[in-house]
């Protein structure tokens, strides 16, 4: 096996899973404290528009990620004072941010830049550099690992470094802290928490707060690292992708990185499949681009079948919190 | 945090949801102001290109047939305790059932025959395309929402496919099914008003239209006056209560769902076999996340999906005129009003409860204060 | 705490009431369900707010806004459905919102060095390490007493704590509370057993109707004092003075060796057999939990065994083919369940819906798929005369009926048919007395009529008025079975407490 092939797959792997990490990571602190956020599309969305609008307007990386973590803060605030602190449903909540989401931000784009949606192509100078370039450079000669580590794993946007860095830090903040184990208390009996003399309402609100940063994060990386620019509907259905991993996972963070690690290597063996030949059995012909262009949809599929997530879910999952006479 | 206030009835029903519209309105009309355009300027040429003339109208009617089948796809799925929001893909399988017949049986069956057989055969593919999330929800417990997105975005590709592919009709550019021929096309609205010798321009609106109306009649039916109805509304409210009435709740849930999908599939019907008159990619535009809107604010009530479906039959058909008279108008500002009215009549439905309800309380209690005024006089 | 006043809505829960409670002392607080006790205790630990009224503690007045000042003020509280994380250890359980130290490692050692210390004091045991959901439910309840102390709690809550607990677990709980008064701990203990205070306690309030009827020391009253200024007058809980002996014929149900384990593993029936014949009605009694829930599903057709047989009517039923709850209700068993709410009612259908659940498939509501409502409100309107439910209105929608009469409400629907064998649960929890005296008879009159009841009940007191002859349940097997006249508490909570049934509990008056 070529081992610039493997370098190449591995670098695929790692660009495409890191939205994903990102928001299953989101999705993780919030389920863990027992509010379900299906909203984590339209977030994605949101913030990718904000970071590529206030980037194309202030010509700063610093401002465009501002903004964009702004946006995610106050979608995130607005899903706790529907659902936390009045009780709405959870998931009707989550699709209704989607779907403003989605038509608010092309009615902004096509409103402000007038390119049929899209925002204008970001600079470099705008846009997150790549990291490591000089090590990689040098480690091309070296044989084997060179292009392993030098393509592989060097080279990336600072991004994909940081996600990796914050499924550590989750896993830390909610295992190793007395905050994450109150957050994590809440999502399985916030009477117990409430009981305790803490406040169920609070935690729950820290959790979305966490959840808008890091959804925040994923858009940044969809316009700031990985395109130049926003596209309507640019997201494509990866916010419930990362859901997916999540489940998969079992609600820990570790367990949902390497459930987005695995979307990101099919996807990446899968462009590679491209115009491959199918064989005789199945036709001879090529592989359609649309089975290609399915896959990471029918993987969501079979991930949710395969596994049953009820007995691993936080027991108070999805259910408001209302003081019992 | 409060109990859930007690209502009454008519309030319930519908002053609510004219509330929670209005709030929708009321934002989506800064958003408006935010792009530099004058709301009160789009809503009257929205209501004149909705209701202004009688193309005007026909269009409306022929948008809300749509809405009216995703509607009652999403209300039957609710009242059986799940959220279908696979109404797109659903509608695309049963355009493409409709289209297979078509084009397969087309050119040797008459239109009465081929009609309803396109008809089922739609039906069949919607039913088939949602029944599988559903047994996901039931034996896997696959979240039902999860599953039916993921099948719109590969039912979209599955269709892209066969219309580049095998379904395209030789030497044309666009991924589009050749014509089926006049057996396949439904009565239009003009056609059948002509029948009774009354003058009708010519529109989309056609024959689907009474299907829907039918469709909305057959499903209040079945909800509240069947035996089945009733066990897929108690495994909705109750599962531990129907698995005690002997209901088996998975069995329910893909009933249920294959329901849904069966009236969502019609939206092909009124689209394939009403307008186009051949299979094409992009027929459903958004249709299936109109029938949450609409489900939501007709409050999951056939009556109440009929009179919403044609606030948004109304919406589109202004938005498509707006887009006509205003530059740089595109029908995603009706998206985004639909993606508030499903925040403001589903996910914060109760916020503007407690408000109503003292509002409503002080009401009653004014007129007693005069009385009493007069009572210390007199 | 004084002159408090509690209105939930159109509900007096508290009116004008005086609690004085001194230090070191055991001091009960009984009533019914509804009297009051509970939303009294709520405010005291902050979970409401009284709407007027004062609290003093320690000599101090005292604003109680939250949990948070409760437990501020020495206030502990141990809950009637233990508030626990089932999936946390039980240190982190005793921990959580007292953690000594943002990081837990830390926080942890801290707690546990704590705790021992506590434990070696007070003789309360608890394995640390384990999940709580690998703890029996006396050591939970340990737990929680533990999570109160290690916060300085110098006033100890108890709802209702021997509601889960059997006889023997129950005076082990007694044993603690003493040394905890040896200690100094203020103790409120919250329950409506009489025969517990009378045992236990120093001082007992008496509430009833959400006011304080009776304030006294145990010392002055005695236990048919409390139980009339409970109930307000004489009831005769116990067996009616013409009652028949049970006449029983044959035999409609056998049930042979059914055994069950949950899905996490847990045997929950064990081995099970009985025989219900024609005559009779058969109480079930033991600590809820012991699998009678399960054995009321399984003769219902709501769970499937893995071993055991079913013989009802000719029919005979195995694992492979176990009957389903239509073909129950087509062997003429009904089925009342324990969780009236989840189970027995749609509680957003209208009354006159809910009167068909189960039987909603039969021809007579049923014609070809089209549901014949004319019959069904009839039929509605005349089990809710017969049955006394109020209000008489079909149209109300099941979640506003009172406790009382959803039971009611589902009683006459399972008796409307005509039953052969009413399988029955908890009948009478949160019934108010005249409808428990009404149920009651219903029971009788059914069995009088040649039907058989299989009754599970946790309260002993109806087990005893009912039955002709009772079984015991206890860890999913039958502990043992006696004929009415030859049982007793002390009889039947030797056999409800298993293991140590050797050792008598001790429910004795302490000397004076």
């Amino acid at each position: 096996m070529d081992d610039v092939l493997i370098g190449s797959l591995i670098a695929s792997t790692l660009r495409v899973a890191t939205p994903l990490i990102l928001c299953a990571l989101a999705s993780t602190l919030s389920e863990r404290a027992g509010v379900i956020d299906l909203g984590l599309e339209g977030k994605m969305l949101a913030t990718a528009f904000a970071a590529a609008s206030v980037g194309a307007v202030s010509g700063s990386l610093a401002l465009a990620v501002l903004g964009a973590i702004a946006v995610g803060l106050a979608l995130s605030m607005l899903h706790g004072f529907a659902c936390v602190s009045h009780r709405g449903d959870q998931v009707v909540m989550g699709m209704a941010i989607t779907m403003t989401a989605a038509g608010l931000t092309v009615v902004l784009g096509i409103a402000w830049f007038k390119q049929g949606g899209q925002t204008p192509p970001l600079s470099d100078a705008v846009r997150m550099g790549a990291w490591f370039t000089g090590a990689a450079e040098a480690l091309r000669e070296v044989p084997l690992l060179g292009a392993i580590v030098g393509g592989g794993l060097l080279g990336h946007s600072g991004l994909v470094y940081g996600a990796i860095v914050l499924v550590g830090v989750v896993w830390w903040l909610l295992y190793r802290t007395r905050i994450g184990l109150r957050l994590r208390a809440t999502g399985e009996n916030p009477a117990m928490v409430d009981a305790a003399g803490v406040s169920v309402l609070g935690l729950r609100y820290l959790a979305l707060a966490g959840n808008g940063v890091l959804a925040a994060l994923a858009g940044c990386f969809l316009v700031l690292a990985q395109n130049p620019q926003f596209i309507p509907n640019m997201t494509a259905g990866r916010g419930y992708m990362a859901i997916a991993a999540m489940i998969f996972g079992k609600w820990h963070p570790g367990g949902a990185f390497l459930a987005c690690l695995l979307f990101g290597f099919l996807d990446a063996v899968a462009i590679r499949l491209q115009g491959a030949v199918l064989p005789a059995v199945l036709g001879g012909g090529a592989v359609p681009v649309q089975a290609i262009q399915a896959l990471p949809y029918v993987l969501t599929v079979v991930l949710l079948a395969g596994f049953i997530g009820h007995a691993y879910a936080p027991k108070a999952l999805g259910v408001p919190y209302v003081k019992e006479r | 945090m409060n109990r859930p206030i007690e209502l009454p009835r008519w309030l319930d029903l519908f002053v609510l949801p004219l509330v929670n519209l209005a709030m929708a309105f009321a934002v989506s009309a800064v958003v408006l102001v935010t792009i530099g355009q004058d709301p009160v300027q789009v809503l009257g040429l929205l209501v004149k290109g909705a209701f202004g003339s009688r193309s005007g109208i026909s269009y409306t009617l022929y948008y809300t047939t749509t809405f009216v089948f995703t509607g009652l796809a999403v209300a039957v799925a609710f009242h059986a305790g799940l959220f279908n929001i696979g109404g797109e893909g659903q509608a695309m399988m049963g355009g493409l059932g409709a289209g297979l017949v078509a084009l397969g049986l087309g050119p040797s069956l008459p239109g009465w025959m081929l009609l309803p057989l396109m008809v089922l055969a739609a039906m069949a593919f919607g039913m088939l395309w949602a029944a599988v999330p559903g047994a996901l929800q039931a034996w896997r417990g696959s979240h039902v929402v999860i599953t039916t997105i993921m099948f719109n975005f590969i039912a979209s590709a599955l269709l892209i496919y066969l219309l580049v592919g095998p379904l395209k009709e030789p030497g044309n550019m666009t991924p589009e099914s050749r014509a089926f021929g006049p057996a396949a096309l439904l009565p239009g609205m003009h056609q059948m008003l002509g029948w009774v010798g009354l003058e009708w321009p010519r529109t989309p609106l056609n024959f689907s239209v009474l299907l829907a109306l039918a469709a909305a009649v057959v499903v209040y039916l079945l909800l509240w006056r069947t035996q089945p109805g009733y066990a897929l509304r108690t495994v909705g409210f109750a599962p531990a209560a129907a698995a005690y009435a002997g209901i088996r709740p998975k069995g329910q849930i893909v009933r249920a769902m294959a329901l849904s999908g069966a009236l969502a599939a019609l939206v092909g019907i009124n689209e394939i076999a009403g307008v186009h008159n051949r299979l094409m990619a992009d027929f459903v535009a958004g249709a299936g996340f109109t029938g949450i809107a609409v489900s939501l604010i007709g409050r999951n009530h056939p009556l109440g999906i009929v009179l919403a479906a044609l606030l948004f039959g109304a919406l589109y058909q202004g938005g498509a005129e707006l887009a006509f008279e205003i530059q740089g108008f595109s029908r995603d500002m009706v998206f985004t009003l639909q993606g508030l009215i499903v925040l403001f009549a589903g996910a914060m439905s109760q916020v503007a409860a407690p408000w109503l309800a003292s509002a409503y309380q002080r009401l009653r209690r004014a007129p007693a204060a005069p009385a009493e005024a007069e009572a210390a006089h007199g | 705490m004084r002159a408090i006043e509690k209105r939930f809505g159109a509900v007096h829960a508290n009116q004008a009431v005086d609690l004085t409670v001194a230090a070191g002392t055991v001091h009960g607080i009984v009533g019914e369900n509804g009297a009051g006790k509970s939303t009294l205790m709520s405010i005291l630990y902050g979970f409401y707010q009284a709407d007027s009224g004062m609290i003093e503690v320690e000599g101090r007045p005292a604003r109680i806004a939250n949990s948070h000042d409760a437990i501020a003020l020495g206030i502990g509280m141990v809950h009637q459905h233990f508030m626990l994380v089932e999936t946390f250890s039980a240190l982190d359980n005793v921990m959580l919102g007292a953690e000594p130290s943002w990081f837990l490692p830390q926080a942890r050692a801290q707690v546990r060095a704590k705790l021992d210390a506590l434990m070696r004091d007070t003789g309360l045991v608890v394995d640390l390490d384990k999940t709580v959901a690998e703890l029996p439910v006396g050591e939970r309840q340990r737990l929680e007493i533990l999570k109160a102390l290690v916060r300085g709690a110098r006033i100890l809550i108890l709802d209702e704590p021997t509601a889960v607990l059997t006889p023997h677990e129950t005076e082990q709980l007694f044993v603690t509370l003493r040394t905890l008064r040896e200690r100094g701990t203020t103790i409120l203990l919250i329950t409506h057993k009489l025969k517990e205070i009378m045992a236990l306690a120093d001082v007992v309030t008496v509430m009833r109707g959400g006011a304080v009827v009776l304030d006294t020391r145990i010392a002055d009253t005695s236990l048919d004092g409390l139980a009339q200024a409970m109930v307000g007058r004489q009831v005769h809980l116990g067996r009616a003075a013409d009652a028949r002996p049970a006449q029983t014929g044959g035999v409609l149900l056998r049930a042979e060796g059914l055994q069950w384990r949950d899905p996490m593993g847990v045997l929950r029936l064990a081995d099970v057999s009985l025989a219900l014949r024609a005559g009779e009605i058969v109480g079930i009694a033991g600590v809820s939990g012991n699998g009678q829930s399960e054995l009321l599903d399984a003769l219902a057709g709501l769970l499937t065994p893995q071993a055991g047989k079913l013989d009802v009517d000719g029919s005979s039923f195995t694992p492979a083919h176990w009957l389903r709850p239509d073909h129950a209700r087509d062997l003429r068993i009904a089925h009342v369940p324990e969780d009236r709410q989840r189970r027995g009612l749609v509680l957003p259908f209208a009354a006159w819906e809910s009167a068909v659940l189960g039987y909603q498939k039969r021809p007579r509501y049923d014609r070809l798929g089209w549901l014949r409502q004319p019959v069904m409100r009839e039929d509605t309107a005349t089990m809710m005369e017969r049955y006394d439910v109020r209000p008489r209105d079909i149209t109300l929608k099941c979640a506003n009926f009172s406790g009382g009469n959803q039971q009611k409400l589902v009683l006459a629907r399972e008796a409307q048919t005509e039953p052969r064998i009413l399988l029955v649960g908890q009948p009478t929890r949160g019934v108010d007395i005249g409808a428990i005296e009404f149920i009651h008879g219903r029971l009788r009159a059914l069995r009088d009529g040649g039907g058989a009841v299989l009754l599970v009940s946790s309260e002993l007191d109806e087990i005893l008025a009912l039955a002709d002859r009772v079984l015991v349940m206890e860890r999913g097997r039958i502990a043992g079975e006696l004929p009415i006249e030859q049982c007793s508490v002390a009889a039947l909570g030797r056999l409800m407490g298993g293991a140590d049934a050797d050792k008598a509990p001790v429910l004795a008056a302490q000397p004076a």
